[in-house]
């Protein structure tokens, strides 16, 4: 049997599923987390149904991205018990090979919380999607890759920190401004149906924020992991 | 041509923060020979043993093990080494099977022989239940088949003993001679002396993070 890196991510993957698939601890809390944050925005804005449809974008994505901050420091929690990572690291696993399984998980995980919340806001919000559903679900995609990168990146940092909960977002939440922004106005485009033929440069915004965070977080993460 | 030495510490020193856990070390151990780690606590046993294993690095000093550079080659020294260790490395949610197969997996060994290892050490009925539900003793049994399913040249026993019930130190002691039959170098680290000499033939004891008797 070969032990290669894509074997190495698709194991850790595999893992991080299994883990989930056996508790639902992370996606259960995370929805009712999402569904909470999302409700206050909604008492927070008032009645105003026209400021509500117009914002429903911002409220979508700020919520994932609170919701964000406690999934990824779940995902490093069940790292730190038993120091399980520090055995996978004598394995020995190749670093760059766990950190793209783990942002993969870390990804799908926000997307499928995403899809899960977005008809609900827009049930909440008065909004009537003008757009394309596939480009929605694509948005969505590149969002939850978007925050999953540097969230792992800075989850795995906060992780031999005292005060890991609140190193994470502060180390966190600068970084994603741009990612925020894109996503913002790529989702607001997309429900309007795009008139003003923007969405392509928010798009383009998104996917180079990707590309920089993951391959800088594979060719870092080892360097963050190993220092002793 | 054969290493001279599985283990080659030159003048070894670990520091954390300001506190000197090993200061100096120097010491050669010969392939497929079994070490008997002896101190009181904060010895610098444990410091030793996860220096060998390239779970930490050496602040200062040349390491080689089983003739690669700890600093250079810690991958090839990863490869053939198992450490039992005071962190069982378990994944609590996954099932002792699971843990098992996700090492196989990440070791590119089949996930055939995984019964028979979960046999061995007494887990069989429990394969499916989660870690959580395990008894420190379980776990301790889990931790070594990860060893076995590892068949490393190098082990690296920290406390071996403890946590086991009588019928699992039996086992254990069978396991080391087991280990050395097979010519795996083995290094022990134990406060059970008399139990350690016994399965050892040689013996370096430690204070206060140096080198106090080497035998």
């Amino acid at each position: 049997m070969k032990t290669g890196f894509l074997h190495n991510m698709w194991a850790v993957l595999l893992k991080d599923f299994q883990i989930e698939w056996k508790t639902k601890a992370r996606l259960n809390a995370l929805l009712f987390f999402s569904i909470a944050t999302l409700l206050m925005f909604s008492f927070a804005v008032g009645p105003n149904v026209e400021s509500k449809a117009a914002h429903a974008a911002a409220y979508i994505w700020l919520s994932l991205l609170f919701a964000s901050v406690l999934s990824l420091g779940e995902s490093f929690r069940i790292e730190s018990e038993n120091h399980a990572l520090e055995g996978l690291r004598l394995a020995p696993t190749s670093l760059k090979a766990f950190f793209l399984g783990k942002t993969i998980a870390n990804t799908l995980l926000l997307w499928l919380l995403s899809l899960l919340i977005v008809p609900l806001t827009f049930a909440l919000y008065n909004v009537e999607l003008q757009g394309s559903w596939v480009l929605l679900v694509l948005v969505l995609l590149g969002g939850a890759a978007a925050i999953a990168a540097p969230g792992t990146f800075y989850a795995a940092i906060a992780l031999g920190a005292r005060s890991k909960d609140i190193l994470l977002p502060l180390l966190m939440f600068p970084v994603l401004v741009p990612a925020l922004v894109a996503c913002v106005k790529a989702t607001t485009l997309v429900v309007e149906a795009d008139p003003m033929q923007q969405l392509s440069s928010w798009l383009a915004l998104l996917t180079a924020f990707c590309l920089v965070y993951w391959v800088l977080g594979t060719l870092l993460f080892p360097h963050v992991v190993e220092g002793d | 041509m054969a290493d001279a030495f599985a283990l080659e510490l030159s003048n070894i020193s670990k520091r954390f923060g300001t506190h000197w856990a090993l200061a100096h070390l120097n010491y050669g151990l010969p392939p497929a020979r079994s070490l008997l780690l002896t101190g009181h606590n904060g010895s610098g046993k444990t410091t030793l043993l996860r220096l060998l294993a390239t779970a930490i690095q050496p602040t200062l000093g040349q390491l080689q093990v089983l003739g690669f550079s700890a600093k250079r080659e810690t991958s090839l020294i990863r490869q053939h080494t198992a450490l039992l260790s005071h962190a069982s490395y378990h994944y609590e949610d996954l099932s002792a099977e699971q843990n098992l197969k996700l090492l196989a997996r990440l070791l590119g060994k089949p996930s055939a022989q995984l019964p028979l290892l979960l046999e061995r050490v007494g887990l069989s009925s429990r394969k499916q239940s989660p870690v959580r539900q395990f008894s420190a003793g379980m776990r301790k049994r889990l931790a070594i088949a990860r060893l076995l399913l590892k068949a490393p040249r190098l082990a690296l026993l920290d406390e071996p003993f403890g946590e086991l019930d009588p019928s699992g130190i039996v086992d254990m002691e069978n396991l080391i001679r087991e280990l050395k039959a097979q010519g795996t170098t083995l290094i022990l680290a134990t406060h059970l002396v008399e139990q350690g000499l016994s399965l050892t033939e040689s013996r370096l004891h430690l204070n206060q993070g140096r080198i106090e008797e080497a035998s």
